[in-house]
């Protein structure tokens, strides 16, 4: 009925980002990769074959791979840290604030895997407390790109920007959804469908559910305004203060807690700006169960029907001031 | 410069410290006069450093991982050039970029921001694995406490340094005995370091850290194809008798007799 005619083909963010890194790695010799035995799962094969003294790989030890890339960086080099982004986060999280945040250190922290794309392997290696951790650091641009040209542009942003940069990429594949050739503008939202019944704002593997959702309610002659927000610090204020007076309603979906995330961001620029009804998707606070990352996001009300569905409950109390 | 002149710099930097403590109303007193020699050491003697140009790419690194001991790097750092002299008064004010653990984007020749232990000496190996990929001549040091070392994270590091080789680096302990709260040996009794540091594959070197001419001949040491250790035995309140192996003095601050009696003993010893 809403389905897609066409499968869309999708992309394992990481393969982007691995083929970015092994170019920049060919044009500055100061380009180096850190990790924590992660390999395999950071996709650094290839720039481990291309430059194998630059693959500086610590061994389980999270601690110290972040404080290594803050030294790193001190003697000039310019290191991507890739770990599964719940132990880069979690594990180090007092390494990022000091070593990396407050010492404004240029270091590109790469969190692979990030929300619920280890689904079935538990809470453990959930990775939905990320933007919560990493947001509430100055200095820090939080980024959750939401496809494989997003994921180049932010890449090669983040090399030529001058400070610390916490990157959050999936391994659950999705469609692209921007030009080829995008530039990435840190803390700038892209209008990816404009519409005036209702905002839906999504980043990483939520945008295209948020597409998919316009689609259905487009179907019954509803118009949503879809915004990509990959920059979650520092927020596009004005792109939310434009959807909140021009669609009255915004509704936010995530692979993060409920508490902290993308949506929170939002909110506190709509509570202070412009207040309208929102609502907040994501996982609501919970140790989350077992499954596919899809599963997981179908589960927690992400399905694009059920997106749907929650835009239009929005939109029914906007028109009566619920 | 001669053992007698490090000697008089390291009791000018304990005399101007003692007063910014004790002014200041806080600090960690017992903790710096123990390392104050290192340091005096490392800035009078043995760093490659250019105080008017703290960046400087070929600068020897040292990161004083007990960042809580800030002010007597502070104090050193001032009368090594990098900050006016008379700015160690404004320690711990309001606004005053000298607060109580070193902030690197605002003080110079300060490397990275440390005052959780445990973080200098990752980024000391980063630091020394930058020079290796790059070829670059600089040597890293990093201080740490001794009960600093019951962090996990710094073991982390010392594997890795071994690992990667880094002879180009050199931690220094300050061997002093006692943490915040007790003795060293009635908390997490690490010590002693020596074997533990030899057992991950690293050359140490055991010496009397409030003797600067072992101090100086330890930190010119180098040694080939692996990072050296060097356990600093030193007294904690050292240069003050009534404070000299006190746990009470790990942040004590003296009162107005007391400062007297200590002010008294070290312009004695100048």
């Amino acid at each position: 009925m809403n389905a897609v005619a066409l499968t869309p083909k999708l992309h394992d963010c990481r393969d982007a980002f691995a083929a970015v890194l092994e170019r920049l790695g060919a044009e500055n010799n100061k380009v180096v990769a850190v990790c924590n035995d992660s390999v395999g799962s950071s996709k650094l094969g290839g720039f481990k074959s291309k430059f194998p003294e630059r693959l500086v790989n610590v061994g389980i030890a999270e601690q110290n791979m972040v404080g290594v890339g803050a030294g790193l960086a001190n003697g000039g080099m310019l290191p991507f840290v890739c770990a599964a982004s719940c132990f880069l986060t979690g594990r180090s999280l007092e390494q990022v604030k000091a070593d990396i945040a407050y010492s404004n250190a240029n270091v590109k922290l790469v969190g692979i895997s990030s929300g619920m794309a280890y689904g079935e392997l538990g809470p453990t290696h959930h990775s939905i407390e990320d933007f919560a951790w990493m947001r509430v650091l100055p200095n820090l641009p939080v980024i959750a790109p939401c496809d494989s040209i997003e994921t180049t542009a932010a890449v090669e942003w983040a090399a030529q920007y001058d400070g610390p940069v916490f990157l959050r990429l999936s391994r659950v594949g999705v469609p692209d959804l921007l030009p080829v050739g995008h530039k990435f503008e840190l803390g700038k939202a892209n209008l990816l469908r404009d519409g005036d019944a209702v905002t839906l704002i999504a980043n990483g593997t939520l945008t295209h559910r948020m597409m998919k959702a316009a689609d259905i309610l487009a179907a019954k002659g509803i118009e949503a305004r879809v915004l990509n927000m990959a920059s979650v610090r520092p927020i596009d204020v004005e792109a939310v203060i434009k959807a909140a007076t021009e669609t009255g309603a915004i509704l936010t979906a995530e692979e993060h807690s409920t508490f902290g995330g993308l949506g929170s961001a939002i909110a506190e620029v709509v509570v202070a700006e412009a207040p309208v009804s929102m609502k907040i998707l994501g996982v609501p606070g919970i140790f989350a169960p077992t499954g596919s990352a899809e599963f997981l996001l179908d589960e927690f009300g992400m399905a694009p029907a059920a997106v749907a569905e929650a835009a239009t409950a929005l939109i029914a109390r906007k028109k009566t001031g619920a | 410069m001669q053992t007698t002149e490090l000697e008089r710099i390291a009791r000018e930097i304990r005399i101007r410290d003692l007063q910014a403590v004790f002014e200041a109303g806080a600090g960690h007193i017992g903790g710096e006069m123990s390392a104050i020699d290192i340091m005096a050491a490392l800035y009078f003697k043995v760093l490659k450093l250019w105080p008017d140009q703290p960046k400087h790419p070929d600068r020897d690194r040292f990161v004083l991982s007990k960042g809580h001991t800030a002010c007597a790097l502070y104090v050193t750092l001032a009368k090594r050039g990098f900050l006016p002299e008379e700015e160690i008064s404004t320690f711990l004010k309001p606004h005053s970029r000298l607060n109580g653990h070193p902030n690197c984007n605002k003080v110079p020749g300060v490397e990275t921001n440390t005052g959780p232990l445990g973080h200098g000496l990752p980024v000391a190996v980063g630091m020394a694995k930058a020079a290796k990929l790059t070829g670059a001549s600089y040597h890293t040091y990093v201080l740490t406490g001794d009960g600093e070392m019951q962090e996990g994270s710094n073991w982390e590091a010392i594997s890795s340094a071994a690992q990667f080789a880094l002879d180009n680096l050199t931690l220094v302990i300050d061997h002093n005995r006692f943490q915040q709260g007790a003795a060293l040996s009635e908390t997490n009794n690490l010590a002693p370091f020596r074997t533990k540091l030899e057992a991950f594959g690293w050359e140490v070197l055991e010496i009397d850290g409030n003797n600067m001419s072992e101090v100086v001949d330890a930190l010119q040491h180098r040694s080939t194809g692996r990072p050296c250790g060097i356990v600093a035995h030193t007294n904690k309140g050292h240069g003050i008798s009534f404070m000299q192996d006190k746990v009470d003095w790990h942040h004590k601050v003296p009162n107005a007799e007391q400062y007297k009696i200590a002010m008294a003993e070290l312009e004695e010893a100048l």
